[in-house]
């Protein structure tokens, strides 16, 4: 699907798919204003398998709302494949938004009155694709997330790790390059969690870029290679693993 | 790609609870009334017009009182027309010559069962033949009456069919039917008109009439026939003038009344008129009424689905996309409520026709018009659309973080 290259760089700027560069986010509370995110600063390379981690408040999760392009900072710039997304029109930012991340929820966020398949089917349909190649697709990544006799089922039919699977075949329909996962184990217990972790793990090492978003120090330091901790809406630590 | 959106939508209005189906019935009672109405009003203006029975355009008619029409009513009041007037008419240059005839109640008596019936007198001699054609019968079995019938009698049509004529057993040409006490001959069926009167009609000669009813100079109606069409509109003044002078009444003070078939028929249809656009501004006002139950509703929708707006901006929805959704929706929404009163509204159409022919005895014809059925669905897709702007783009725009929290 990567058929666009942009112009030459250096190789290790190339390989940057998000950039946050010193990203302020505050939310004007009438009387107060809430500094969210203060001058936060974040490079996240291709092929990565990233955590964001913090305390709830820390900023954890308007840091992923603008990783995933669904905000705006009130100061600095994010760029996603190189695009300063706050330049870009707001159809322009929703189709890149549905090609480069495939987002997962903690909620599952399933539409409820649509099929496991014609969910996955959706992104797509935003995309302009085709009908039958909508269909094939969604029933390919069905099966990769071992779902093909769920395929007809509707959300509500299906356990809480097959909805999470449903959503991740979703994330994936129109191939993007960044997963990006918002507590995707906070509503499963820790069997059915670990199965959704290795599909992650499984979908990074074929290439993705996982961007996963959480409070358990546990789940990132076992998954994620690099580990952003935020901490009162600033960068407080970056840990790698070796 | 647009119409998977109509195949979202359909799955949409599917979970929908009876709470929205409700919002719709202004919509629907709006449509029932304009297809019921339009189907409706065209069958009852056939069905009046050809109740009157006259064909010739050259026509005028003379009548005491203010009625109008051509019932046997007006023998009563208080002053009415005669011979005399017929004959004094017909000395004015633009009239080619008049005929008086009377429409008189007649007790019928067949198989020993009595009913009360009309029956009109057929004049002697060129007027007979003029009669026929003005008011357009012809025989279907038998033949019409002619000059010298004695003890003879034509009827309508519904007079000799058994499930109608209330004898319970059929009359035919050369049955005996007793007329006010008298044997007459039955020498024709008359073809069926479509007319409650013209149906159930004895047709008498006026000689005979007089003579079986002992009847003085008064008659129900003067037939004039006008020399050419262009003179219609003088030669009515020419008699309103000529009987107000014989009546001694002032002008807006008339005890009778000279009107043309034209003229008539424009007073009925503009009555039927009024009542089409008084219906259809009730249906007007209802199918506002259901759209504004489609805002409600959608509005309600909107608000009820906005997690699931932010989910589609997540994966990628545009706004416009998002926008797109709830339009069609919404109109969806409107064309069940066209489907649902299209239908029904047919049913009451073809009920109602069927009713008015069954009552008045026409036979006007139940069409469905599909180029009007399309438009209603059109229309009604069309105004569930329009109503559903507003909400849609309340959704449209909603931001996707905020969206996502609920």
């Amino acid at each position: 699907m990567q058929t666009k290259k942009s112009a030459p760089k250096s190789k290790k700027e190339e390989e940057i798919i998000i950039q946050l560069k010193e990203v302020h986010k505050i939310y004007d509370m009438g009387e107060s204003k809430v500094h969210a995110l203060d001058s936060l600063d974040l490079k996240i390379h291709k092929g990565e398998f990233v955590a964001i981690m913090g305390p709830s408040g820390s900023g954890k999760s308007t840091a992923m709302n603008l990783v995933g392009s669904l905000d705006i900072p009130t100061k600095g710039a994010i760029y996603l494949d190189h695009h300063n997304i706050a330049d870009l029109h707001e159809s322009d930012l929703a189709q890149i938004r549905g090609k480069k991340i495939g987002f997962i929820f903690q909620q599952f966020n399933l539409i409820p009155n649509l099929t496991a398949k014609e969910n996955v089917m959706l992104p797509m349909l935003f995309q302009g694709i085709s009908r039958e190649e909508r269909e094939d697709k969604a029933e390919e990544l069905l099966k990769l997330v071992e779902l093909e006799d769920r395929m007809d089922h509707y959300p509500k039919q299906l356990s809480g790790g097959q909805q999470q699977r449903v959503a991740i075949a979703r994330a994936l329909s129109n191939d993007p390059e960044v997963i990006l996962a918002d507590e995707p184990t906070g509503n499963l217990d820790t069997h059915t969690g670990e199965i959704v972790m290795e599909f992650l793990s499984k979908l990074n090492k074929q290439g993705k870029t996982i961007i996963m978003v959480t409070h358990s120090p546990e789940l990132a330091q076992k998954h994620a290679r690099i580990v952003y901790w935020l901490k009162d809406g600033k960068l407080e630590k970056i840990t790698r693993k070796k | 790609m647009k119409i998977d959106y109509f195949f979202i939508a359909l799955k949409n209005l599917r979970r929908r609870g009876l709470r929205s189906w409700l919002t719709l019935l202004g919509v629907v009672i709006g449509i029932i009334a304009v297809v019921s109405l339009i189907s409706l009003g065209d069958g009852l203006k056939m069905a009046v017009n050809s109740q009157f029975g006259i064909s010739t355009t050259e026509v005028i008619t003379v009548q005491a009182g203010g009625i109008s029409g051509y019932g046997p009513p007006g023998s009563g009041a208080v002053n009415p027309v005669t011979i005399k007037d017929a004959e004094a008419i017909e000395k004015l240059d633009k009239v080619q010559y008049t005929i008086p005839r009377r429409v008189k109640s007649l007790e019928l008596e067949y198989n020993n069962k009595l009913v009360i019936g009309f029956g009109t007198d057929v004049p002697e001699g060129e007027k007979e033949k003029f009669m026929y054609s003005t008011v357009d019968i012809t025989a279907k079995s038998g033949r019409l009456l002619q000059d010298g019938d004695t003890n003879k009698i034509v009827i309508g049509h519904d007079l000799a069919d058994t499930t109608k004529n209330g004898f319970d057993k059929p009359l035919s040409v050369g049955d005996n039917l007793k007329v006010n006490g008298k044997d007459y001959r039955i020498v024709g069926i008359l073809e069926k008109k479509g007319s409650f009167i013209w149906d159930k009609i004895v047709l008498i000669k006026s000689p005979e009439m007089k003579s079986l009813l002992n009847l003085n100079d008064d008659v129900n109606i003067i037939a004039v026939k006008v020399i050419s069409k262009d003179l219609m509109a003088q030669a009515k003044l020419d008699i309103e003038n000529l009987m107000r002078k014989r009546r001694n009444v002032k002008i807006g003070h008339e005890d009778f009344q000279v009107s043309t078939p034209e003229a008539e028929l424009a007073t009925v249809n503009s009555i039927l008129t009024g009542i089409q656009i008084f219906i259809a501004l009730i249906a007007g006002i209802s199918i506002f009424v259901g759209a504004v139950g489609i805002v409600n509703t959608m509005t309600t929708s909107v608000l009820e689905r906005t997690k699931e707006i932010g989910i589609m901006k997540a994966i990628g929805a545009k706004n416009s996309d998002v926008f797109f959704q709830f339009f069609i929706e919404a109109g969806m929404l409107g064309l069940v409520g066209g489907i649902i009163g299209v239908s029904i509204g047919a049913l009451i159409g073809f009920a109602g026709t069927q009713g008015i022919n069954s009552f008045i005895g026409s036979q006007s014809p139940f069409n469905i018009n599909w180029i009007l059925i399309l438009a209603t669905l059109v229309g009604s897709f069309v105004i569930g659309s329009i109503s559903g702007i507003a909400p849609a783009m309340k959704a449209a725009n909603m931001n996707p973080v905020e969206a996502l929290r609920k």
